[in-house]
């Protein structure tokens, strides 16, 4: 079983609309055995509005735990404040000489709690958000939703990516597509992680070239061979100029270009991926050669 | 007086958020003092599009525990107390995980023998100095593999920024999550930028349950607008988000953004948009 | 020989869990007499560093060697740091037993 997974470094650059194309290609052809698709993009999963999954089976996913003052034990002695680096003891609101914990600040550290002479404090479990196997047409996807604003430690990821690796593996399914997030922090390196293969969707815009080159570095970093297709392409042909320098200086190959098309917006407003709804536009057709590219890449890996 | 402080989120990548955020701050910049943060320390692309100059550079770090070998006694209260496992006793020694501490300082208080001091991890780089246009300009970089972004977040809010300063405008990573909130503390206004697409909606529904939770006042900026995009206009209408700008979706504000231009260098006349929409803001941030 | 498997089901004749930090169970086992007790790896709820959580708890039971699919940077570090020897399944591995088997055999590659 190989993982593939998807990445961009910057938003927005196109990741998702042709991760659900590739999901759709190698339901038509190639990849014998279908694919296992995993959206790792967890607190933006959009995945599923361009697959309309059918949800089969819901799981609840608890996070960190956060601090909670108990108002009646509190004695107000503020022993608490000093020891919270993150300003999240403040006073309570409602009760006069209280202390109250502000949880959209805390960390979760539990300084407090050793601090506390009278054992006010507790550490709560959160749930943070929950995480699904659902049915679409091309394969079964695993995704999640974060609550807004939660942590984002990349155990949610890891809980999709490994129940979607497990899946494939009881079901013999040779591959596993993953939709990573923006960014290159926790979620990005959990999304990464034990890849076989890096699939990075480029786009050749000056603040484009700027994030490829972090995400390029943290992949390096963490040891995940690396690919690269530009999307957007007929945008900025200095652009891709660029990238194309970039790429051969690193010895990365880059595998085709994808132009700037309305249609791939316009498919996913009609929640199709672009290959299915417009199957002989000029980006389905260079999606269509990149896919087999990919998947050439893929096999023997 | 405290400065207005405005963050421009999106949830969604790639909605356009730094083009309107650069925008914003140069046609601002006319009439106010305005200082520019980007907080999108993950991959900070302000500095393409304001060309600062910095002439202050400072070492963003996490306060890391190093045990004194000779005073520890291998007690493990350390090792408990940590909620993050950045602490093992492995042996006789007690092994740190830079990257997984916090910098809480817990271990530190709680070692019963002092045997616990501090050290500081660099995790980034925080610079800052003036755009061209003359205002100031601000901006983190976190190290390539460090896991963690709301450090050096936090730590770049907290930099000094002029005194006669009276907009602050902060450009906030993509995600809904932790990074964000970070960014949105303080913040007096939420400016979202979204794109009028399922995935746009979806993502500004979770930007709408933080700021709805920090109590933040939020109006949202349709950008790349390709006729009426009704289920977006309805969800702003239902959640009392007002619609405060709408930019359309040109191949030519594309390939100017490509190139490293704002939406005002590419169309001028979008200047006075922005200083109406900040009037707009103005009175919904004192509501 | 102490040595843990990590384990998708509290049995021996269950699939070996490729994970190490988020591994289901640890299977115990004094590889001579193959005597055996599952323990719930309580690492698997953590929201960070299940990697040295868990390898803190096996370092704590005094162990020689650990099986798994796969180690993480942090519980390398901290089972490498206890002289804990860690071992990669192979493709004959499937299930706990095959994976003690193979072990005692010295089949097994070791992970550095
Ligand atoms: S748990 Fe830590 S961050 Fe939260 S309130 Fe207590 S000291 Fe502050
Ligand atoms: S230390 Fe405990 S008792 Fe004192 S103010 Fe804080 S919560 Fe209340
Ligand atoms: S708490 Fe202090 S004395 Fe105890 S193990 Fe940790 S460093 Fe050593
Ligand atoms: S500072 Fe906090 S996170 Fe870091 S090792 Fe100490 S207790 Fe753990």
């Amino acid at each position: 079983m190989k993982q593939l997974v998807i990445l961009s470094g910057k938003g927005g650059t196109g990741k998702t609309s042709i991760c659900a194309a590739f999901a759709h290609l190698a339901s038509i052809e190639g990849s014998q055995g279908g694919i296992v698709l995993a959206d790792a993009d967890v607190d933006a999963a959009n995945l599923r509005l361009v697959l309309s999954p059918v949800e089969a089976e819901t799981t609840e996913f608890w996070g960190g735990s956060l601090a909670e003052i108990d108002p009646d034990v509190c004695i107000g002695c503020g022993e608490c404040v000093p020891v919270c680096r993150y300003y999240a003891v403040l006073d309570d609101p409602q009760r006069l000489n209280k202390k109250w914990i502000d949880p959209v600040a805390c960390d979760g550290c539990a300084a407090c709690v050793y601090a506390c002479p009278t054992s006010a404090i507790r550490m709560v479990v959160q749930q943070e958000g929950f995480w699904f196997r659902s049915d679409t047409a091309y394969g079964t996807l695993f995704h999640a939703e974060l609550f807004p604003g939660r942590e984002n430690s990349g155990k949610l990821v890891t809980l999709v990516k490994q129940n979607a690796r497990l899946w494939a593996e009881e079901h013999q399914v040779p591959l596993v597509i993953i939709d990573g997030p923006p960014g290159i922090v926790c979620p990005v390196i959990s999304a990464c992680a034990g890849a076989d293969l890096g699939l990075i969707i480029a786009e050749p815009s000056l603040a484009g070239i700027h994030d490829l080159k972090r995400i390029q570095a943290t992949m390096q970093h963490f040891r995940v061979p690396q690919v690269i297709a530009i999307n957007k392409a007929d945008i900025y042909p200095d652009g891709v100029q660029q990238i194309r320098e970039f790429a051969d200086k690193n010895n990365i190959q880059v595998l085709g270009e994808v132009p700037f098309d309305p249609l791939i917006p316009h498919s996913m407003l009609l929640g199709l991926p672009v290959t299915e709804k417009f199957p002989d536009s000029d980006s389905s057709r260079a999606i269509r050669h990149l896919w087999q590219t990919v998947a050439t890449l893929i096999e023997p890996l | 007086m405290k400065p207005i402080q405005i963050a421009v989120a999106s949830g969604k990548g790639g909605t356009g958020k730094t083009t309107i955020a650069t925008s914003l701050a140069l046609s601002l910049a006319e009439k106010y003092h305005v200082a520019y943060l980007d907080c999108d320390v993950e991959a900070p692309n302000g500095h393409l599009f304001l060309h600062p100059e910095f002439n202050t550079s400072t070492e963003a770090v996490i306060r890391i525990p190093r045990i004194d070998k000779n005073r520890c006694t291998l007690c493990g209260k350390c090792v408990e107390v940590c909620q993050f496992h950045a602490l093992a006793k492995v042996g006789k020694t007690i092994m740190v995980f830079p990257q997984l501490c916090h910098g809480c300082g817990s271990c530190t208080w709680n070692c019963p023998e002092h045997a616990i001091e501090e050290i500081p991890n660099p995790i980034g780089v925080l610079e800052s100095g003036k755009a061209r246009q003359d205002f100031h300009y601000a901006h983190g970089t976190l190290t390539i593999s460090e896991p963690m972004a709301t450090p050096i977040i936090r730590q770049l809010k907290r930099l000094e920024i002029p005194p006669q300063t009276a907009i602050s405008i902060l450009d906030a990573p993509p995600g809904a999550s932790c990074s964000v909130v970070e960014t949105l503390r303080g913040s007096d206004f939420a400016l979202l930028v979204t794109e009028p697409t399922p995935f746009g909606l979806h993502d500004l529904g979770q930007m709408q349950g933080i700021v709805e939770e920090m109590r933040i006042p939020a109006g949202v900026i349709i950008n790349r607008e390709n006729g009426d995009y009704l289920p977006l206009l309805e969800y702003c209408t239902k959640h009392h988000l007002p619609v405060m700008l709408r930019v359309p979706f040109e191949r030519r504000i594309a390939e100017g953004v490509a190139r490293g231009q704002t939406l005002v260098e590419i169309y001028p006349e979008y200047r006075q948009c922005f200083l109406d929409l900040f009037d707009s803001i103005a009175v919904l941030a004192n509501q | 020989m102490k040595i843990v498997i990590t384990a998708t089901k509290p049995q021996t004749d269950g699939l070996v869990d490729p994970r190490f930090g988020r591994a289901q169970y640890f299977i115990l086992m004094e590889a001579e007499t193959q005597q055996w007790e599952a323990l719930e790896n309580p690492a698997i709820a953590q929201s960070g560093g299940a990697g040295v959580a868990a390898a803190q708890f096996i370092i704590d039971k005094h162990v020689d060697a650990v099986v798994s699919g796969d180690f993480g940077p942090n519980a390398s570090r901290a089972l490498g740091g206890a002289d804990i020897k860690m071992f990669l399944f192979s493709p004959e591995v499937d299930t706990v037993q095959s994976a003690v088997d193979l072990f005692k055999q010295d089949k097994l590659q070791q992970f550095k």
